[in-house]
């Protein structure tokens, strides 16, 4: 329904809390990595976005994000239930998930694992440092790390 | 490095990599973030499984101590990096550790059939010597300071 905005992404951002959300958008731009970034509020909107459903109906089914940074705590379908979606399915199971979770918020590193999360970063709380970490996932997440075509 | 067989307790990256040259150029990269002490080199798939489950000539490591990256090239003598890759992916006691592959394959089928397999990324090496050393640098920055590995 967003038409072209939601066409060619490379970065999907699931993240409900929008000063953690702008903060990592701040960050990506920075890195220059050249890929359009999108950002999804709860769960059922990310899988939507990815299966090309609901309100993403008209996007193309074979038009992967390169990196879904998914929080986990988001309203309705919670990070763990979409990172278990997209890991039991085989259309899906390849796009690189890398779980990023705030440093207050309670650690689920093993249960993501688990899933079939590809990375799993905690937010550092500080500007720079927040800083590097991004330019550190955009670097190998976006530039190195090699997906099926 | 490799040099105390009884106790791998720093090991923080596995390289699983048959070829000499390759080896010794990511050993050098990876001094650039200082991590070079804690890295262990297997240099095929079957010292690499034996290094991981505890097996072999490293019965007496402890297994509780997991690298937090497994560098893993795909070709490899005796086992190569596909099959220890499904070994280490399909065993509950190793299925989270995370895996990169690396190698020089550029092959479709093997970018595939490692993402089917739950390779975690899945990296082309640059023929490049300079493209080289910054991506086994960018790879280990990100494993070893950004990425958190399973407890």
């Amino acid at each position: 329904v967003r038409g072209s905005e939601a066409d060619g992404v490379g970065v999907l951002l699931a993240e409900s809390d929008d000063a953690g959300a702008e903060s990592t958008i701040a960050a990506l731009r920075n890195g220059n990595f050249g890929t359009k970034l999108f950002r999804v509020n709860d769960g059922r909107e990310a899988l939507d976005f990815v299966n090309c459903s609901g309100a993403f109906a008209g996007r193309d089914r074979n038009d992967f994000p390169r990196l879904i940074l998914l929080g986990l705590m988001l309203p309705g379908l919670n990070g763990l239930d979409v990172l278990r979606a997209l890991k039991g399915d085989a259309r899906t199971h390849a796009v690189p998930v890398v779980v990023m979770v705030a440093d207050s918020e309670r650690h689920h590193v093993t249960a993501c694992y688990e899933l079939g999360a590809n990375g799993y970063v905690t937010k550092p709380p500080l500007h720079y440092d927040l800083q590097n970490a991004i330019a550190s996932i955009g670097t190998f997440w976006l530039l190195l790390n090699r997906v099926p075509a | 490095m490799n040099d105390d067989v009884t106790n791998f307790a720093d090991v923080e990256i596995l390289l699983a990599e048959d070829n000499r040259q390759d080896a010794e150029m990511t050993i050098r990269a990876l001094k650039k973030c200082s991590i070079l002490n804690k890295l262990f080199w297997a240099k095929d798939g079957v010292e690499a499984l034996d290094f991981i489950r505890c097996t072999g000539p490293y019965a007496s490591r402890d297994p509780l101590q997991v690298p937090k990256l497994i560098l893993l090239d795909l070709k490899m003598p005796r086992l190569d990096g596909l099959d220890v890759l499904r070994a280490l992916k399909s065993d509950d006691k190793t299925r989270n550790i995370p895996i990169v592959a690396m190698t020089s394959s550029n092959q479709e089928r093997d970018v595939t059939e490692s993402y089917r397999l739950g390779v975690n990324g899945y990296v082309t090496k640059p023929v490049q010597f300079a493209s080289f050393m910054e991506a086994v640098a960018n790879i280990g920055m990100y494993w070893l300071f950004v990425n958190e590995a399973p407890a």
